[in-house]
C-alpha cells in the first residue's frame, strides 16, 4: 500500500498522518497499561514463523514503558513529516520503508521471545539501512560509505544478539523469554550472554568505542528518520540491554542481588562514562549540524548506560533503593533525550530544508529568517546542556544524586568506580553545554554567512507545530518530572519487585530523591520563580529606564566590518577547547598557511583530527580480516584433486574424533 | 572527628604530596627548585609533628636534617649549578596537563586502594601517611620519567626519597642510623650527579638527554 | 520573622550589597596600587546612570539580544537568594540544591555567551568561546567540590550543609581544605578576576567578560553589570556559607539573630573584599591557554580532595 501511494505527489500525506494516529494509539494504551496495570500481563501467542516456534508478544511493564517513549517520539515526527516530506525528491524510496522502520521497533518492545525479538530487530536494521541509503544518488559517495559501515555493524550487532539468545536459552532450545527466564544455566554462559548483548545492543545504542557507524549513518538519512534512528532506535537497543541484564538473566523477579554480580554495572558504567565524554568531545569538533546531533546521542546514550551501569551495581551489593534511584534516573534520561534530540533533528530538518546547507559554518542569522524554528531548537539546546527548567537537567541532576548514593556500596573498587563516573559526568555535562551554545551561536545568530541563509524562509506549518509540541513537552517534563516517574513506577516494580523509592518521596511539586534533609528539587516553582522575577526585573527596570531603543550600526570596537565572514566561525569557537583536549585525545594538529607579507592570496588554516576508535580499533580488525579473506581466498582456487584432498582430510579427521570420543 | 594530631599530620603530609603535583607541571628548572625546597620544608615540619606527637626526640634530627639539607642546601647548590651551566632559562615541554594530572591521581588512587585495605588493623595515622608516602614515591617516578632534563630528574629522584622519609617517620620505631644513611646516600648523589652535570656539560655542550641519545648511535 | 518576609529580605540584601562589593574590591585596589580610586558607592551611580541612558543596539540585534540581559540578571539574582547568608532556613532554599545552583548560575552563562554571539562580531566570538573554555573546566571542578562536601556530609541542600558545619565540630579535614582552595580557584574564574581576566581591560587579547557584553550599553549594560556582581557576590556567599557559616541564625530565626546574621555576613563580605583585591593586586593576569592548567589545579585539587575522603573517612 505505501508503495502504490508513494508513487502520487501526495503520498506523504498520506503515510504520515496513518503512522502518527497508530503512534499515538500506542502510545496511549500503552501509557494506560502502565498507570493502571492489569494483575498479570497477557501474552498473546502468533501461529506465524516458523512452523514449530510461534512468535509471542506481550506488554509488562519494561516494554510499554518504552512503547510510551517510542510512539510519542514517532508520533510527533510524523507530525513534523507531514510538512518535511512535502519536498522530498523521490518519496518512494522513503514512504513505504518508514512505516516498516516504526512498526519493526515497535515489534522489538512487544516481543516475548528471542526468535520473534531477532527478527523485528533484522527488519528494524534493515529498514533503517534503506532510509539511509534514501538520499543516495550515485554511488561512491560519503552516503555508501556511511551504509556500508552501517550494514557491517548491524550484521556484527545482530550475529552477537543471536548468539547471546542461543546461549541464554541452552540447549533446551526454548526460546520463549519466560523459558529463559527460569531456565538455570552455569556463570560462564551467563557472562557469556551478557557479554555479547553488551556487543550486540550496545553497537546498536552507540556506545563507545562501538560508536564509530552512527555519526556515519545518522546524519545521512532523512532527518525526521535521524530523529527517530537517534531518539528511538537507541532506546531499543538500551530497551534490549535492559531486558537481557535486568530480567532475562536475573534468577526470579524480586531476589535482591541476583544476577551475575557487579562486573557487568561496572563495564556498562566504564563504556557510559568513556561514550559520555568522547561523544561530547567529538561533537564539539564537527560543523556538519547533523553530525553533530550525532555525537551528542553518543553522549547522551553514555549517560542512560552510566545509570543503568550503576543501577546494576547497587542491585549486586543489595542496595535495591539506590538501584531503583539509578534506574529511575536511567529511563527519565531515555525519554527526555528521545524529545529533545527529536526536536534537534527535526529543526535540523527545517533549517536544511529553508536553506540547502548542513554546514554551520555557512549558516548564520537563522533567529531572524527561521524566528520559530530557531526559538523551538534553542529550547532543544538549552534542554541538553542540562540547564533548568527543563527536563534534561531533571535526569542529570537524578544521576547525579544517585551517585552521590555510591557511597554506601561496600567494595573499593566500586566506590572508586562510582565517584570517577562522577566527575566523568560533570565534565561531559559541562562540554556539552559548549557543544551546544556552539552550535546554535554559530549556526543560528549572528550574521548569514552564505546567500542561502540569507533568504531562507519557514516551511510548512506542520513543521512548525511538531517543533512547538516538542518544546512545549520539554517544559512541561522539566516542570513536573513526576509525570514521567509514575510511568516507570511500574518498572522498577517488575525489575526490582519494589516501587522507585523516589516518586515515593515526590509530589507534582517537589522531587526528592531519598529525603527533604539530603537534597530536594521543584521544576514547578523554579520555573514560576524564574518567570515571576524576569516580570518583576523588566517591568522595573522599563519602569526607571524607558523603553526606548535606537538601532545602529554594531560597535566592534569601532571598527565594524560588513563581510561575515569576519566573525567567529565554528571552528574558532571551539578552538580553545580544542587546544586543551584535543592535542592529547584526538592527536589534533593545526597548520597555518601564511601568505607571504605583501601577497593577497589567502591564508589557509588546516585542522586534523583523528577519530582513535578508527585506528586502534576499527582499522586492525579490517586489516586482520581482510587478510584472513585473502587467505582463505586461495581455497576458491584449488584443484580437483586439492579439493578431494581436503575433503578426505576432513573426514579422517571426524572418524578419528569419533574413535577417541567411543 | 575533630582529632588535631590527626589532622595536622595529615595536613602536612597532603601539602607535600599536592607539592608533589606541582613539580609535575612546573615547567622552569628555578621553579622546580623553588618548589622542592618547599616541599622539603613541609616534609620537616611533617617529621617534627611526628616527633612531637610520637614522643620521639630524634624525629627532631630527621627533621633538621631534612630542613637543612634538602630545603636549604641543595636547593641553593643546585642553584648555583644552574647558573653555571647557563640552563637557568631553559622551558622543556612536559607532558601536556591533562595527560599529567590524570596519571597522577591515578597513581594517587592505586596506592590509596593498595595500602588501606592491607593495613586495616594499623593505626588510622600510621596507614594514611603510609598511602600518601606510596603516592609521593610514585609520583617522584612519574617525573623522572617525564622529564628530560638531567636536573630535573635528579629533583623527581629526590622527591621520591622524600616520600620515602615521609614513610619513615610515619612509623613508629624507626631507628635513626636508617635516617642518617638515607641524608649521606643524598650527599653522595648529589655530588655525583654534580661531577656528571660538568662532564656531560663539557663534553656534548648540553644536558638534554633526547639529544644524548643519538649520540648512542641507536637513533636519531 | 515569617518565612515570605525573610525571603523578600534575602533578595532585597543581595541586590543592594552586590555594588558595594564591587566597589570596595575596586577602592581597595586602587589604594594598593597607590591611587585614590572612586568613591565606594561608584558602582550604584554607575547603574543608575546607565538605567537612564540609551539603549543602542545594533541593527541586526535579535530578540534574543535584548532579552538575554535579564534572564542572565534574573538566573543569578534568584540563585543568589537561595544561599543562606544571614539566616540558614530561607523559604525557597529547598526548589534547588547545590547541583541545581551550579546549573543556575550556567543558565545565566548560557544566555551571556548567547548574547555575545548575537551581533555577529569577532569580539564576541573571542569573549564567547573563551568563556565556554573556562565554564568546561570550572563546572567540573565545582562539582566535585560539591561531591566532597556531599560525600562528607551526606546531603546536597544548603541549609543542612551549613547547618551541620556550623554547630559541628568537623576538625580540619584535609578535603576541606582542598575544597575550598578548589572553590577559590573557580569563583575567580568564574567572576573574570585575576588571573584569568581582568575585569577592567578593553584589550581584545586579554577580554574574556568584557568581550560578551561589548555590544550592551544602557539599560542592557546595566543589567548585565549588575548581573556580574551579583555573581561576585553570590560566589563570595556560597564560599562562605560552605566554609564558613558561623553568625548565621539557625533554625527559627527571632529579629535579633537576624540583626546579627546580616552584620556578620556583611563583616565576611568585607573581609573577602579585602582579600580579593590583595590576591588580584599581588598577581600577574594569566596568558589565555595558560588559565586551561589553572582551572586543571582547581580540578586536580577536586579530585584529590574526593580521594582523601575515602582515606580518611576509612570508607
Amino acid at each position: 500500500m505505501g508503495v502504490a501511494v508513494a508513487r502520487g505527489r501526495a503520498g506523504h500525506l498520506f503515510i504520515y498522518p496513518i503512522s502518527f494516529l497508530a503512534s499515538a494509539a500506542i502510545a496511549l494504551t500503552a501509557g494506560a497499561s502502565l498507570l493502571h496495570p492489569p494483575i498479570d500481563a497477557p501474552s498473546a501467542i502468533l501461529p506465524i514463523g516458523l512452523p514449530w516456534l510461534e512468535a509471542h508478544f506481550r506488554i509488562d511493564a519494561l516494554s510499554a514503558y518504552f512503547l510510551v517513549v517510542v510512539n510519542i517520539l514517532a508520533a510527533i515526527v510524523a507530525i513534523f513529516a507531514v510538512g518535511y516530506g512535502r519536498h522530498e525528491e523521490e518519496p518512494h524510496r522513503v514512504l513505504p520503508i518508514y512505516p516498516v522502520f516504526v512498526a519493526g521497533m515497535n515489534l522489538v518492545l512487544l516481543s516475548d521471545d528471542a526468535f520473534s525479538f531477532l527478527v523485528a530487530w533484522e527488519f528494524m536494521s534493515l529498514s533503517s539501512w534503506l532510509l539511509v541509503l534514501a538520499t543516495q544518488r550515485e554511488p561512491g559517495t560519503s552516503q555508501a560509505a556511511a551504509a556500508y559501515v552501517y550494514l557491517v555493524m548491524a550484521a556484527i550487532g545482530g550475529i552477537a544478539l543471536l548468539l547471546a539468545f542461543g546461549v541464554l536459552a541452552g540447549v533446551a532450545g526454548d526460546y520463549s523469554f519466560a523459558a529463559i527466564r527460569t531456565a538455570s544455566r552455569g556463570q560462564a554462559a551467563t557472562a557469556a550472554a551478557i557479554l555479547l548483548t553488551l556487543l550486540g545492543a550496545g553497537s546498536k545504542a552507540g556506545l563507545v568505542p562501538l560508536h564509530a557507524w552512527l555519526p556515519l549513518a545518522h546524519p545521512a538519512a532523512p532527518s525526521h528518520v535521524s530523529a527517530l534512528m537517534s531518539g528511538a532506535m537507541t532506546k531499543v537497543a538500551l530497551y534490549a540491554i535492559l531486558r537481557v541484564l535486568f530480567d532475562l538473566t536475573v534468577g526470579a523477579p524480586g531476589e535482591p542481588s541476583g544476577g551475575a554480580g557487579w562486573w557487568p554495572g561496572l563495564i556498562l558504567i566504564f563504556l557510559g562514562g568513556l561514550s559520555a565524554v568522547m561523544g561530547a568531545l567529538y561533537a564539539l569538533l564537527e560543523s556538519d549540524l547533523k553530525k553533530l546531533l550525532a555525537y551528542s546521542t553518543v553522549e547522551n546514550v553514555g549517560i542512560v548506560a552510566l545509570g543503568l551501569g550503576l543501577a546494576l551495581v547497587f542491585r549486586a551489593s543489595g542496595l535495591a533503593g539506590l538501584a531503583t534511584l539509578a534506574l529511575g534516573a536511567a529511563l527519565l534520561h531515555a525519554f527526555n533525550h528521545a524529545l529533545l534530540k527529536g526536536l534537534l533533528f527535526c529543526g535540523a530538518g527545517a533549517v536544511i530544508e529553508a536553506t540547502g546547507e548542513r554546514d554551520i559554518e555557512r549558516l548564520g542569522g537563522l533567529i531572524r529568517r527561521l524566528p520559530a524554528t530557531s526559538a523551538c531548537f534553542l529550547i532543544g539546546a538549552a534542554g541538553l546542556s542540562a540547564l533548568p527548567p527543563l527536563n534534561g537537567f531533571v535526569s542529570e541532576w537524578l544521576t547525579f544524586q544517585a551517585i552521590l548514593g555510591g557511597t554506601q556500596l561496600s567494595l573499593w573498587e566500586l566506590k572508586f568506580a562510582v565517584v570517577v563516573a562522577g566527575a566523568v559526568l560533570a565534565l561531559a555535562a559541562a562540554l556539552a553545554a559548549a557543544v551546544f551554545l556552539r552550535a546554535f551561536g554559530i549556526g543560528f545568530l549572528g550574521r548569514p554567512r552564505s546567500a542561502a541563509a540569507a533568504v531562507a524562509i519557514e516551511g510548512a506549518p506542520s513543521m512548525r507545530v511538531a517543533l512547538c509540541l516538542f518544546a512545549a513537552l520539554c517544559f512541561l517534563l522539566g516542570a513536573v518530572p513526576l509525570l514521567v516517574l509514575r510511568l516507570a513506577d511500574p518498572v522498577s516494580q517488575r525489575l526490582f519487585a519494589q516501587p522507585l523509592a523516589l516518586s515515593a518521596g515526590s509530589t507534582w511539586l517537589w522531587l526528592v530523591p531519598f529525603s527533604t534533609g539530603v537534597s530536594s528539587y521543584s521544576g514547578v516553582v523554579l520555573l514560576a520563580a524564574l518567570v515571576g522575577l524576569a516580570f518583576v526585573v523588566i517591568l522595573a527596570v522599563h519602569h526607571f529606564a524607558g523603553r526606548r531603543l535606537r538601532r545602529g550600526p554594531a560597535w566592534d570596537c569601532g571598527f565594524p566590518d560588513p563581510r561575515p565572514e569576519t566573525q567567529y566561525s565554528a571552528s574558532s569557537f571551539a578552538q580553545p577547547l580544542r587546544r586543551v583536549f584535543g592535542t592529547s585525545l584526538f592527536r589534533v594538529r593545526e597548520h597555518v598557511d601564511m601568505a607571504a607579507p605583501g601577497e593577497m592570496a589567502a591564508s589557509r588554516l588546516l585542522v586534523v583530527t583523528r577519530d582513535l576508535a578508527w585506528d586502534w580499533l576499527y582499522r586492525p580488525i579490517a586489516f586482520a580480516v581482510d587478510g584472513l579473506a585473502s587467505r582463505l581466498n586461495l581455497l576458491q582456487f584449488l584443484t580437483i584433486r586439492r579439493y578431494l584432498s581436503l575433503m578426505f582430510m576432513a573426514l579422517a579427521l571426524l572418524l578419528i574424533v569419533v574413535a577417541v570420543l567411543q | 572527628m575533630g582529632n588535631l594530631p590527626y589532622d595536622v599530620a595529615h595536613l602536612l603530609g597532603t601539602s607535600v604530596l599536592v607539592l608533589s603535583f606541582g613539580l609535575l607541571f612546573q615547567r622552569r628548572i628555578l621553579g622546580v627548585l623553588n618548589i622542592f625546597g618547599v616541599q622539603a620544608g613541609f616534609l620537616a615540619a611533617a617529621a617534627a609533628w611526628q616527633a612531637h606527637i610520637q614522643h620521639a626526640p630524634h624525629l627532631y634530627i630527621t627533621a633538621a636534617i631534612a630542613l637543612v639539607f634538602k630545603a636549604i642546601v641543595i636547593p641553593l647548590a643546585l642553584r648555583r649549578i644552574v647558573f653555571r651551566l647557563r640552563i637557568h632559562r631553559t622551558v622543556e615541554t612536559v607532558l601536556g596537563v591533562g595527560p599529567t594530572m590524570i596519571a597522577g591521581v591515578g597513581l594517587v588512587g592505586l596506592s590509596v586502594i593498595l595500602v588501606l585495605p592491607l593495613t586495616h588493623q594499623s593505626v588510622a595515622l600510621t596507614r594514611d601517611d603510609l598511602a600518601l608516602a606510596l603516592s609521593i614515591v610514585l609520583l617522584g617516578l612519574l617525573m623522572m620519567i617525564t622529564r628530560r632534563n638531567a636536573v630535573t630528574q635528579v629533583v623527581g629522584f629526590m622527591s621520591l626519597e622524600n616520600g620515602l622519609i615521609l614513610a619513615a617517620v610515619g612509623v613508629a620505631g624507626m631507628p635513626l642510623v636508617v635516617e642518617m644513611s638515607v641524608a649521606f646516600s643524598v650527599m653522595v648523589a648529589f655530588i655525583i650527579f654534580g661531577i656528571f652535570f660538568f662532564h656531560i656539560r663539557d663534553r656534548f655542550d648540553t644536558l638534554d638527554l633526547q639529544s644524548l641519545e643519538s649520540f648512542r648511535g641507536e637513533r636519531s | 520573622m515569617n518565612g515570605a518576609g525573610l525571603q523578600l529580605l534575602q533578595f532585597l540584601l543581595v541586590l543592594l550589597l552586590a555594588p558595594g562589593l564591587t566597589g570596595l574590591v575596586r577602592k581597595t585596589k586602587a589604594r594598593l596600587t597607590g591611587r585614590r580610586g572612586p568613591g565606594l558607592l561608584q558602582p550604584y551611580r554607575d547603574l543608575i546612570r546607565l538605567l537612564r541612558k540609551e539603549a543602542v543596539i545594533a541593527e541586526n540585534a535579535s530578540w534574543l539580544f535584548r532579552f538575554a540581559p535579564y534572564l542572565t540578571f534574573t538566573a543569578l539574582w534568584l540563585a543568589a537568594a537561595l544561599i543562606p547568608t544571614f539566616a540558614q532556613r530561607l523559604p525557597l532554599s529547598p526548589i534547588a540544591d547545590l547541583i541545581a545552583l551550579v546549573a543556575l548560575i550556567g543558565l545565566g552563562r548560557f544566555a551571556m555567551a548567547l548574547a555575545g554571539l548575537d551581533i555577529g562580531t569577532a569580539f564576541g566570538g573571542i569573549g564567547s568561546s573563551r568563556e565556554v573554555m573556562v565554564a568546561a573546566l570550572a563546572e567540573p571542578a565545582m562539582l566535585l567540590v560539591i561531591f566532597t562536601l556531599a560525600l562528607l556530609l551526606g546531603t546536597t541542600s544548603l541549609p543542612d550543609i551549613a547547618g551541620y558545619l556550623a554547630t559541628t565540630n568537623v576538625g580540619l579535614r584535609v578535603s576541606l581544605g582542598l575544597g575550598l582552595v578548589a572553590l577559590v580557584i573557580v569563583a575567580i574564574a568564574e567572576n573574570a578576576r585575576v588571573p584569568v581576566d581582568n575585569p577592567a581591560t578593553h584589550l581584545e587579547l586579554t577580554m574574556i567578560h568584557e568581550a560578551m557584553i561589548l555590544e550592551y550599553s544602557g539599560r542592557h549594560l546595566a543589567m548585565m553589570e549588575a548581573a556580574s556582581m551579583v555573581k561576585l557576590l553570590l560566589f563570595v556567599s556560597l564560599i562562605a556559607c560552605l566554609f564558613a557559616p558561623w553568625g548565621m541564625a539557625l533554625g527559627e530565626p527571632t529579629a535579633a539573630s537576624a540583626a546579627i546574621g546580616i552584620a556578620v555576613y556583611i563583616g565576611k563580605l568585607i573581609l573577602a573584599g579585602l582579600v580579593l583585591a590583595l590576591f588580584e593586586t599581588s598577581i600577574a593576569k594569566m596568558r589565555v591557554f595558560r588559565v586551561g592548567e589553572f582551572l586543571a589545579t582547581a580540578l586536580l585539587l577536586g579530585l584529590l580532595a574526593v580521594v582523601f575522603l575515602f582515606v580518611s573517612k576509612g570508607l
